[in-house]
């Protein structure tokens, strides 16, 4: 039997008829969307299959056009430009066949959240379109290009919906490559954009409020709680995502966020300095040298595990210590033979709160003496895009050393203020 | 029994759709119990809204639809019993097999068959009682039937579903809902339209009703069933009846449905001889009332206005009775409150609430009414009076078409009232974070069949000895596990019977119960121990109510101790020998001119000082022997 996803077709099995549309199934079952709505899976064995009507020529995606939702723009509100990524903050169901479709271009967009309208007048992009999981860090330096031509083409603000397994690299690495006059916002959602309970509205809504503010910062706006009050902007060099499902899993690490969106009444509140939309030029550095390692030292790895990176070429080496930021005694001589071949090892701590202090233990002060440098209250992964666009910018070691050591994008400080 | 209509000749159609918790250790897609909480219990509270996209909202006034919605707050209580699922902060677990396979038991019992492989899908609910906006779903079954004494009914569907939430509270702007009941394993029954009679109709839900206990697997109490009713006369409209609370009900909720729809299309029938037709156009005849005494309007007029709509050649037709004590009119107001106004007026009820003849004559005459129309009047702020009598007048032009489809709510005297329009098809798509499951023939022909629960009424009744009622409440009881593994427990005990256990769970317990003795702290095993004392002579059986009582204060006594506590045990044999003993060496006499028959008498004597401590039959035998022993050595 030919059966092709979209058909109608009747199977008698058990005596029991089941009518629906053929829809797609991995296994051997076909796969039936029934009148009721509800899908079926029927094994074929022993069962009586009629085509009743072949699919249409072309299987059209059906949805509902809103009648009365206007996604006419006003002109007279700030420009915004909405960058996607492969982050979802709009789509549409047809619930004919069940399928699920992402939205990017800024109509559809406004269309699903028309209070954006409201907001800001956008336009809208599809910079790639990649599963957060499957982000490469050369992709930074081409989001780092269309960020800054869209600013250079007049964009008041810039939102970029990325996934949010890793919108904190992707983040960070702005945070280096940018020198920004506007915000830069990053938005995505822990729920899926098909559900009427997801958090992509209202983050993206908080986000859009961001992006028309003065806070000219590389920023993600996420959740603040598990309830639709607030969304927290935190900095791009000092977020994390800290809870696998959770809305609010997003959080400043060593600092507080800059601030806060009410979602009520889209009133920003600030806590901590930022700097002011216009302030700065804008100054694009998006070179990177991908080849840097982020390695996690835990009891009993062995030191092998270094020489690994230093043999194979990796041009830096961040370590993710425990504690104050130690490795264990043997793995201090490799320390330093990557410290000589001209690899900065940065130490950055597991315990991701507070500042690795390597001066303590003698185990610390042997890291140092073999060359490591201490990331401070840096976050082992920030550190680890740190490095790359580092190595990026400079061939020379000490010039790297010299950057890796100080504040580039808030990514350190120097008073533990939590 | 003689029947109201002639349902066959009306072409009466009726179909069932039941919903029945299931009694589940853990909810269908997390690991928490199924335990419904006080909601003083609860150690979390946060809000959300829920955002139906134009797709979710058909046509019907999207703007004024999705400005409510988008502003209504949905307040959830969670517990310590509830976890990140429940609060849509976590991807569903698998599906819970032991809901399954109590689904796939229903299934059999209905003489269905399930599908090959049951998939999970998103029902769109946007009312906030789903934390998702939507209803995790499963069609499991289809194509059964059940016999009826009016012929067979088909069972059309089986699908294994989540639980809402529980609303607490409604605001204007905001819904509490309490999210333990949120996830509870739900199955939806739904039956052909193949039920001809409201008798049929009972005697069906019951049928079910009994299959479904009969699993022992499903949830007892109020609202963990539900049933919902589709009625249909030939002339008239499928009606869908919300919420039908008990079995006793189902009847009169079909009779009473059946003459709305009759009473409704003899009025349409008669409205259109009459000529009668609908006037679109709405009146502000606020200053008609200007200087009313009318204590309603007068409060109305301050913030608001009185709005007039004619319904020309209507007279005398809104007061028709459709239902015992429900008229044409309750239905436009019913209509008309969905605006949020509280109800209307109208020239057939009028004179009244402080409204004057000489008012009714100038509001006729402000708005052209004659003799033969009818105008219907609302007085409240603009905005709600204009949206009221424009649902009215929606609803007198379905009153010229018969009988308009809806969902309908049912109300406690067996009538019902507007709820909403009937529902569009269902909006649904794949749930794609559960994997589909498969059933395989070998899995569904492995489901064991329980015992029916009418089987074992009988079963009860010759094995055991109960009699019809005791068994019939028995079976019926929540506790007939309990009084299953107490009877093979004592299955060859010489002083427990099962009138006795039977007696205790179904007439003693409830007894305390009403009495306001915390009788749900006796746990399973102070039964077991009770029953044992009372099997070994430690205790009589009169005493069980006593130490059910104290151990219903006391839980974390044994039963034992309870009864030792009460003073209730601790009499051996011996003991009762020796007083046995004791009383025959002081009535020598009587014993010996009386012989055995001095037993009776002797035994008040004796039940004088063990009474509620040693069981009588124990003590009359023992009393028996020894006077038998006393004769044979004289």
């Amino acid at each position: 039997m030919d059966l092709e996803q979209g058909d109608r077709v009747q199977i008698v099995k058990n005596d029991v008829v089941y009518e629906g549309i053929v829809r797609p199934s991995n296994t051997e079952h076909i796969v039936l969307k029934m009148d009721s709505g509800y899908n079926a899976g029927i094994h074929p064995e022993n069962a009586e299959i009629t085509v009743v009507e072949k699919k249409e020529t072309e299987e059209k995606t059906q949805f509902f056009k809103p009648e009365s939702a206007s996604t006419k723009q006003k002109s007279n509100l700030p420009k915004v430009s909405i960058l996607s990524t492969g982050g979802t903050i709009a789509s549409k169901i047809d619930y004919r066949t069940g399928a699920v479709t992402a939205q990017f271009s800024a109509d559809d967009i406004l269309e699903t959240i028309p209070e954006l309208s409201e907001i800001a007048e956008f336009t809208g992009n599809v910079v790639y379109n990649v599963l957060s999981e499957n982000m490469k860090p050369e992709y930074w330096t081409e989001l780092a290009k269309t960020v800054s031509k869209e600013i250079e083409n007049g964009a008041d603000g810039i939102i970029i919906a990325h996934g949010t397994d890793t919108m904190m690299y992707s983040a960070a690495a702005l945070s280096f490559m940018i020198d920004t006059p506007v915000p830069i916002v990053f938005v995505g959602s822990q729920r899926s954009a098909d559900r009427p309970s997801s958090d992509n509205a209202m983050n993206a809504i908080c986000a859009a409020t961001v992006a028309t503010s003065d806070i000219a910062e590389v920023t993600a706006v996420m959740h603040g709680t598990t309830s639709d009050n607030y969304c927290e902007i935190h900095r791009g060099t000092q977020v994390r995502k800290m809870h696998t499902s959770r809305r609010d899993a997003f959080k400043s690490i060593n600092s507080d966020p800059i601030g806060f969106v009410d979602y009520s009444n889209r009133k920003i509140e600030t806590i901590s300095d930022y700097t002011k939309r216009g302030t700065r030029k804008l100054n694009v550095r998006e070179q990177i040298e991908p080849s840097c390692g982020l390695v996690k030292f835990t009891p009993g790895t062995s030191p092998d595990v270094l020489s690994h990176y230093i043999d194979s070429g990796y041009r830096g080496i961040v370590l993710e210590g425990t504690g104050l930021g130690h490795v264990s005694t043997d793995w201090v001589p490799e320390i330093e033979r990557a410290v000589n071949s001209g690899i900065p090892v940065v130490v950055a701590s597991q315990c991701l709160n507070g500042r690795v202090c390597d001066r303590v233990y003698d185990t610390g002060r042997d890291m140092l003496k073999a060359g490591a440098i201490e990331a401070e209250d840096m976050l082992p992964e920030v550190a680890h895009v740190k490095l790359m666009w580092v190595l990026g910018q400079t061939d020379d070691f000490d010039t790297a050393i010299e950057m890796l050591k100080s504040n580039i994008s808030h990514e350190m400080t120097s008073r533990s203020l939590c | 029994m003689s029947e109201k209509f002639d349902y066959e000749k009306l072409g009466l159609k009726c179909g069932l759709e039941i919903h029945q918790q299931l009694d589940t250790h853990e909810k269908l897609f997390c690991r928490c119990p199924t335990k419904l909480r006080g909601t003083n219990d609860s150690n979390l509270e946060f809000f959300r809204y829920i955002r139906p996209t134009a797709s979710e909202m058909g046509k019907t006034d999207l703007a004024a639809l999705e400005q409510s919605k988008l502003n209504r707050k949905y307040i959830y209580k969670a517990y310590d019993s509830t976890c990140l699922v429940e609060y849509d902060e976590e991807p569903p677990n698998e599906i819970d097999k032991e809901a399954l396979n109590t689904s796939l038991t229903i299934t059999k019992l209905l003489n269905m068959q399930p599908v090959d492989q049951m998939h999970v899908m998103r029902k769109i609910v946007v009312d906030g009682s789903n934390t998702t906006g939507f209803q995790r779903t499963a069609f499991l079954a289809s194509g059964g039937f059940l016999e009826t004494s009016n012929g067979y009914v088909g069972m059309d569907s089986l699908c294994l579903e989540e639980e809402s939430a529980r609303i607490i509270e409604q605001n204007t702007d905001s819904t509490k809902y309490s999210l333990d009941r949120l996830g509870i394993p739900l199955v939806e029954i739904g039956t052909a339209p193949d039920i001809h009679s409201p008798q049929q109709a009972r005697e069906t839900a019951q049928l079910i009703g009994m299959l479904l206990r009969s699993t022992g697997k499903v949830k007892r109490g109020l609202g963990t069933i539900r049933q919902d009713v589709n009625i249909s006369i030939a002339k008239g409209a499928r009606i869908e009846i919300k919420g039908v609370q008990s079995l006793e009900q189902i009847e009169s909720i079909v009779e009473n449905e059946v003459e709305r729809q009759i009473n409704l299309i003899k009025i349409r029938d008669e409205l259109l001889q009459k000529g009668a037709h609908v006037n679109e156009n709405m009146y502000d005849v606020s200053e008609v009332f200007a200087d009313t005494q009318s204590k309603i309007i007068k409060k109305a007029l301050k913030k608001g206005k009185v709005i007039a709509g004619v319904l020309p050649g209507f007279a005398g037709f809104i007061g028709k009775e459709i239902q015992p004590g429900r008229r044409l009119g309750t239905e436009f107001s019913d209509r008309a409150k969905t605006s949020g106004v509280g109800g209307i007026f109208h020239t057939d009820e009028l004179p009244n609430y402080g409204i004057t003849e000489d008012e009714i004559e100038s509001l006729c005459e402000y708005v052209d009414a004659g003799d033969n129309d009818a105008v219907v009047l609302v007085s409240d702020n603009e905005k709600r009076s204009f949206s009221a009598i424009e649902s009215v007048i929606q609803r007198a032009k379905e009153a010229l078409e018969g009988v308009p489809e809806e969902t309908r709510k049912a109300l406690p005297d067996g009538n019902n009232s507007y709820m909403r329009p009937l529902p569009g098809a269902a909006r649904m798509y794949p749930e794609t974070d559960v994997p589909q499951v498969e059933i395989s023939r070998e899995y569904f022909e492995s489901i064991e069949m329980p015992e029916l629960l009418s089987d074992k009424i009988n079963r009860f009744k010759q094995e055991f000895g109960l009699n019809q009622e005791l068994a019939e409440k028995v079976v019926q009881s929540k506790d007939l596990p309990l009084f299953e593994d107490i009877m093979r427990t004592f299955k060859y005990s010489s002083n427990i019977n099962a009138t006795i256990v039977a007696r205790t769970l179904t007439g003693t317990v409830p007894e305390l119960r009403r009495e306001g003795v915390e009788v749900d702290s006796i746990k399973d095993e102070h039964f077991f121990q009770l029953f044992e004392l009372v099997e070994d002579g430690k205790t009589a059986k009169e005493g069980i109510e006593e130490i059910l009582k104290k151990l219903a204060d006391n839980p974390e006594l044994s039963a034992e101790n309870a009864a030792s506590e009460l003073g209730l045990t601790g009499v051996d044999t011996s003991e009762i020998e020796k007083f046995v003993d004791e009383v025959i060496d002081n009535r020598e006499e009587f014993v010996q001119e009386k012989g055995l028959d001095a037993v009776g008498p002797l035994m008040g004597v004796v039940m004088g000082e063990f009474r509620g401590k040693a069981d009588g039959k124990q003590v009359s035998s023992i009393l028996k022997q020894k006077i038998e022993e006393y004769l044979s050595q004289q």
